[in-house]
């Protein structure tokens, strides 16, 4: 059992990791930066203040514009078009000395009626009641995404190429090859959520937006630093925003998106903008996507204690359910690693390490895997931060600590993704709370071979499922061991889980370690 | 029920199975959509017991029983009557006019008018069950005058059946332009049960919508013309028109709200059940098969994917089999075993060696007829010198006597069609028998109406979804000039002649000119003249410039129409390839690589010429409900993204060994372009 206590202490305050070489994670000051790469990927820096926030509130100021001396006709269809039924019978409601009293009556009665529909619905799934704005922040992959400057990052797939959402809506894309960052901007662009570049394909990348999802087509070719919306493919579909995950399949065929408003989610063939709607109705929304690398499953977690199991050929799924998921995929074994609130104190000073897990990160060779602990906002000892382990999956499955990365003082780790390709181990790009971007290389001889040989292999994203009301439950679980990070499966037993996928049945016979 | 008969072993084993399943649950389902239906029209706000009772009432009736039987039988009759008219390719008409043409053809004349006739048996079964004052056709006269009892006519009776048989023929007309038998393949396999229960709900709000549609046309078509069928039908069957009462197509007889709601709800129902049969059809004929990829049996051998694939008689045979390829070489490690096996004795890869050649062959085709059509449209944006534009006016004068030739002429000048003839022949070039032999079919009538490809007027006829396709298609015969497979790109705008150096064109169209050619005499000289002088004087007119000029991006969409073909065929050719990096044993794939990586990258440089095209890339707007599947539509962005990734699959799989591969030198300038991720 693997636990944050038999962890080496954290750095210093003032030191920053900077990479991993015999087993060991070494810091030291930035300056002091010596990495054997042959592309030293850009240690980038985006300060807050140089980006401005759209101001664009949902309930917008239209209000106070229009004029209200309109005709009721004009009003009415107003109403549709921006609130719809709702909308049309508030406003028939509110005018009542223009309106015949059976008609303003009648209106407030289906009103009220719809209105306490909704609260049930609501309460059934009580992320309904959110916001779009604030929907994203709760159920995006990033820590604390409303106020993060750094909003998604992307690593492409195949080459040295990544792409940056920021804060003020738009994306920028490096590359290894040219100095020319393109910049991406779209009046759809908003509030950017998640990002993948396409696999096996050179210029694609689909952006989770607040209405729709973009599909960029960037020619890697090209010297223009803005490139035209032009190049920009919208795909919507009624019902389905925010846009919160998409996953591309590996085969890069399929294009995956989820809303956590609408129950369905949309499988698309991009090209030919033709999508599928997945039905299921049970959970309330789907809030996260992530395929397994052969591409032969994919898992859909929904806001409630439930995640699915999608089987790739015929489309039928296995419901799992569980207290709350955070789940992980390996061609062979399915790992669910349940959160698990852990909170210990390390000796040195009083830092508080542990908590909830925001987000985890598998690099693809499958040796290390990094867990970005939420922290507690409140205390000033307790701050996120990224550990990382060692594992290895065959003979049997192991965890072994490995450190913790830090970044400068008073930055807090927002995302964190592995470069998909790293040629000498494992390369962690983290965005941090002060706008930076950084690398952290971890120098090893990967044992195991990436997994297939077929198409190279992916990252394994993390999916992220939320909790409201259970966080007490959890502890108190969780406070019989404290001090030990616990990846559990759907039930609560303790240890490490993880199952075959043929013995999926919810009781199937578990592995513990 | 007429093309079952076709001795396609496949047709008969699979196909004829598939479809009377199909069209035994829209029977199954009827009865319950009856009695929803019969509900529905009963409705009435203000005696909700009453509709209750007499619901319950008039589910027990006789009559109704009698109308549900009848109902079931036009139901089957009409779904084994639209059998052969499913088509796995969608025909494209390029012009208004070719549209039009598809709408008079005789084929759809039929379809149109059993359409009607069915159309009003329904709403007659639904007149009969609704009851009340829709029974019968005839009705005592309110007020008589005589003593004797008159029998007037129930004009709400004859209003309903006019109303069938008007949503019938605006049914199989809205068939033709949205094309409603298209069967379009899905992107991801469902099973049956999910597919239905997901596009249930869709089918019945578009059925709600499309039948408010046909009604508010009715209605207003009634408002205008009833009296016309009124009194026709009241001195046919001697029956006198009740003066005491409204006249229904006056504007106090189409305010009766209950009748226009029943109207819309029985219209609903028509269209509901016509839809429900469309769409089990399609769920069930394009469910995966699973054919065998070897068999040890001699007898089962022409059942065998290697086989089937180079079918060229049932079209739907052709593309399950393509679509297996496809999902075999995706999932299924056993059955590529099989693919990539050796023969017992002998040891050859045949499965292997069919499979590919077939596929290389599919994309080649389509890469001649991408370069086919770029040629023609470069060469018609060009000023041509008169000699040869006499010469290929010619071409078409055998038609010019009737009016047809005449606006063959007018479209010539509008739009490129004149090169039809050639072109017709470019394309099916290797089997150039069938060049003449359609244009002797197609030349008097339809060469005119004929649009750049042979996707088109008379198409439809031709490629039903099991009717041997004759000889039209594109990729009958598909052996390939190595010239063409590796032309330079300096060949694109090069004259004809080395273009089909495979075939002799016998076309007269601009075919190269000997260089001594005798001058046109005088009298040539004047026809030319006065041909332009036609030319302009049509080119001029408003009517004629609507209906000839081509739709955008039709001809676009036309030449890839087909291209979901292309599409698994690439699919699959890939995955093999790339899994054959560590599945295939006795580097059976190595053998073929140069030939498949050669074509792929000739096809995405006739792709990415045609995508430069003006309207090629310019999407269609959407359409969210609609009963005709639209996906052809964009059939050829998805041909585009698949041909690019399936490059890259390769490509990102085998990466430096690949420069031991020997392809010609700017298929390896492209491919180390796809090598560094820059296309």
């Amino acid at each position: 059992m693997c636990s944050l206590a038999l962890f080496p202490s954290p750095p210093l305050s003032g030191q920053v990791t900077l990479f991993e070489a015999n087993n060991e994670l070494v810091c030291g000051s930035s300056a002091e930066c010596s990495e054997k790469q042959q592309w030293t990927a850009p240690s980038l820096y985006f300060s807050r203040e140089t980006l401005k926030p759209h101001s664009r509130p949902e309930s917008s100021s239209k209000a106070a514009f229009l004029d209200h001396r309109d005709t009721l006709w004009m009003r009415s269809a107003g109403a549709w078009r921006d609130a719809g039924l709702a909308g049309l019978l508030d406003e028939i409601t509110n005018s009542s000395e223009e309106v015949p009293k059976w008609l303003t009556l009648s209106s407030g009665c289906v009103l009220a009626l719809l209105r306490w529909m909704s609260s049930f619905h609501c309460s059934l799934f009580p992320h309904l009641t959110l916001s779009g704005e604030d929907m994203v922040a709760e159920f995006s992959q990033v820590l604390s995404w409303s106020d993060s400057p750094i909003r998604s990052f992307a690593w492409h797939p195949h080459t040295d190429r990544f792409a940056v959402a920021l804060l003020d809506d738009s994306i920028k894309i490096y590359n290894s090859r040219s100095a020319i960052t393109p910049t991406l901007k779209h009046r759809l662009q908003r509030s950017v959520s998640a990002m993948q570049w396409k696999p096996l394909c050179a210029s694609t990348l689909a952006v989770a937006c607040h209405t729709c999802l973009l599909i960029w087509h960037v020619d890697p070719n090209s010297l223009s630093t803005r490139p035209s919306s032009g190049c920009a493919q919208v795909l919507s579909h009624p019902g389905h925003s925010p846009v919160t995950s998409i996953a591309w399949s590996p085969s890069g065929s399929l294009l995956v998106s989820a809303s956590p408003v609408d129950t369905a989610m949309m499988v698309w063939n991009v090209a030919a903008e033709i999508c599928v709607p997945l039905q299921r109705v049970g959970g309330g929304g789907v809030t996260n996507l992530s395929w397994s690398p052969d591409g032969s499953r994919l898992l859909a977690a929904t806001p409630s204690a439930l995640f699915r199991v999608w089987e790739t050929t015929m489309w039928t799924c296995e419901r799992w359910p569980c207290l709350k998921g955070r789940c992980q995929e390996d061609p062979r074994l399915l790992l669910v690693a349940d959160l698990s609130v852990t909170s210990f104190t390390e000796p040195e000073g009083e830092i508080i390490i542990g908590g909830e897990v925001q987000s985890l990160a598998w690099d693809p060779t499958g040796e290390r895997l990094a867990v970005l602990l939420k922290g507690n906002t409140e205390s000033v000892n307790h701050s996120a931060i990224i550990a990382v382990f060692k594992t290895r999956s065959s003979p049997i499955f192991e965890l072994l600590p490995c450190g913790f990365v830090k970044g400068e003082a008073r930055a807090e780790p927002r995302l964190m993704h592995f470069q998909p390709h790293f040629q000498h181990g494992a390369l962690l790009t983290v965005c941090w709370s002060n706008g930076r971007i950084s690398h952290v290389p971890f120098y090893f001889v990967a044992v195991g071979k990436p997994c297939t040989t077929g198409s190279p292999p992916l990252p394994h994203f993390t999916s992220k499922t939320e909790d409201y009301s259970e966080v007490d439950a959890v502890s108190g679980v969780v406070a019989q061991d404290a001090g030990t990070l616990r990846l559990q499966s759907g039930s609560c037993s303790p240890g490490f889980q993880y199952r075959p996928l043929n013995e999926v049945s919810s009781d199937g016979p578990h592995e513990d370690h | 029920m007429f093309s079952f008969n076709q001795n396609c072993w496949f047709i008969r084993k699979v196909v004829r199975w598939r479809g009377v399943a199909s069209i035994m649950w829209s029977v199954l389902l009827l009865p319950p959509i009856i009695s929803l239906l019969i509900f529905l029209i009963r409705f009435s706000v203000f005696h909700p017991t009453n509709w209750i009772s007499g619901y319950l009432g008039l589910l027990t009736e006789v009559s109704t029983l009698f109308s549900v039987f009848l109902l079931c039988a036009a139901v089957i009759f009409l779904a084994f009557f639209n059998l052969q008219y499913y088509t796995v390719v969608p025909s494209i008409p390029c012009s208004r006019v070719a549209l039009l043409a598809e709408v008079l053809h005789l084929r759809q004349c039929i379809h149109s008018l059993v359409h009607c006739a069915v159309g009003m048996l329904i709403m007659w079964c639904v007149c009969v069950m609704s009851g009340g004052r829709y029974r019968t056709l005839q009705s005592p006269c309110a007020r008589s005058e005589s003593d004797g009892v008159d029998v007037c006519l129930n004009e709400y009776h004859m209003f309903m059946l006019l109303a069938g048989a008007f949503m019938g023929y605006s049914y199989s007309l809205m068939g033709v332009v949205q094309n409603v038998h298209y069967v379009s393949f899905q992107i991801i396999q469902q099973y049956k049960y999910m597919r239905f229960k997901g596009s249930a709900w869709g089918l019945l709000k578009c059925s709600a919508v499309q039948s408010l549609y046909f009604v508010r046309n009715y209605v207003i078509l009634y408002f205008l013309l009833g009296h016309v069928p009124r009194t026709w039908i009241s001195n046919i069957l001697n029956l006198r028109v009740d003066s005491s009462v409204h006249s229904l197509d006056s504007f106090g007889g189409l305010c009766d709200v209950s009748l226009v709601y029943q109207l819309w709800i029985s219209g609903t129902f028509l269209l509901l059940t016509w839809n429900l049969n469309v769409l089990l059809f399609r769920i069930y004929v394009t469910e995966p098969y699973r054919f065998l990829v070897q068999s040890s049996f001699a007898e089962d051998a022409e059942e065998c994917l290697p086989k089937v694939l180079t079918e060229k008689n049932s079209l739907v045979l052709k593309f399950l089999a393509l679509q297996d390829l496809a999902l075999l070489s995706q999932n299924s490690p056993s059955r590529r075993q099989e693919v990539f096996s050796l023969s017992q004795p002998g040891g050859h890869p045949h499965n292997w060696n069919a499979i590919s050649k077939e596929c290389v062959s599919m994309l080649n085709e389509l890469t001649q007829r991408l370069i086919a059509h770029h040629d023609t449209v470069a060469s018609n944006g060009r000023a041509k010198p008169p000699s040869e534009r006499s010469d290929s006016g010619s071409g078409s004068s055998s038609s010019s006597a009737d009016g047809g030739g005449v606006f063959g002429t007018v479209m010539s000048g509008a739009e490129e069609v004149l090169q039809t003839p050639h072109r017709n022949d470019l394309i099916r070039t290797p089997g150039s028998v069938f060049g003449s032999a359609v244009r002797t079919v197609n030349s008097p009538m339809t060469a005119p109406f004929t649009p750049d490809l042979p996707v088109s007027f008379s198409s439809p006829a031709l490629r039903p979804l099991f009717s041997p396709h004759v000889g039209q298609r594109p990729w009958l015969g598909s052996v390939q000039s190595p010239h063409v497979t590796r032309r330079n790109p300096k060949l694109w705008s090069t004259s004809p002649d080395s273009r089909t150096n495979g075939s002799s064109p016998p076309s007269p169209g601009p075919a190269p000119q000997p260089a001594g050619e005798p001058k046109p005499s005088f009298l040539s000289q004047w026809i030319q003249n006065r041909k332009e002088q036609v030319k302009g004087f049509f080119a001029k007119r408003v009517l004629v410039v609507y209906l000839f000029n081509k739709l955008p991006e039709a001809s676009s969409q036309a030449l890839f129409a087909d291209s979901q073909a292309h599409i698994w065929a690439l699919e699959g050719l890939s995955h093999l390839v790339s899994v054959s990096f560590s599945e295939d044993k006795y580097g059976v794939v190595q053998t073929t690589l140069p030939s498949i990586l050669c074509c792929m990258l000739s096809l995405q440089e006739a792709v990415d010429r045609h995508f430069k095209l003006p309207h090629a890339s310019s999407k269609p707007p959407k359409t969210w409900s609609s009963v005709g599947d639209s996906t052809y539509k964009t059939l050829r962005f998805a041909l585009r993204a698949s041909l690019k990734t399936s490059i890259y699959r390769i490509t990102s799989t085998f990466r430096e060994h690949l420069h031991a591969v020997s392809v010609p030198a700017e298929h390896q300038k492209r491919l180390q372009q796809f090598l560094e991720y820059k296309e």
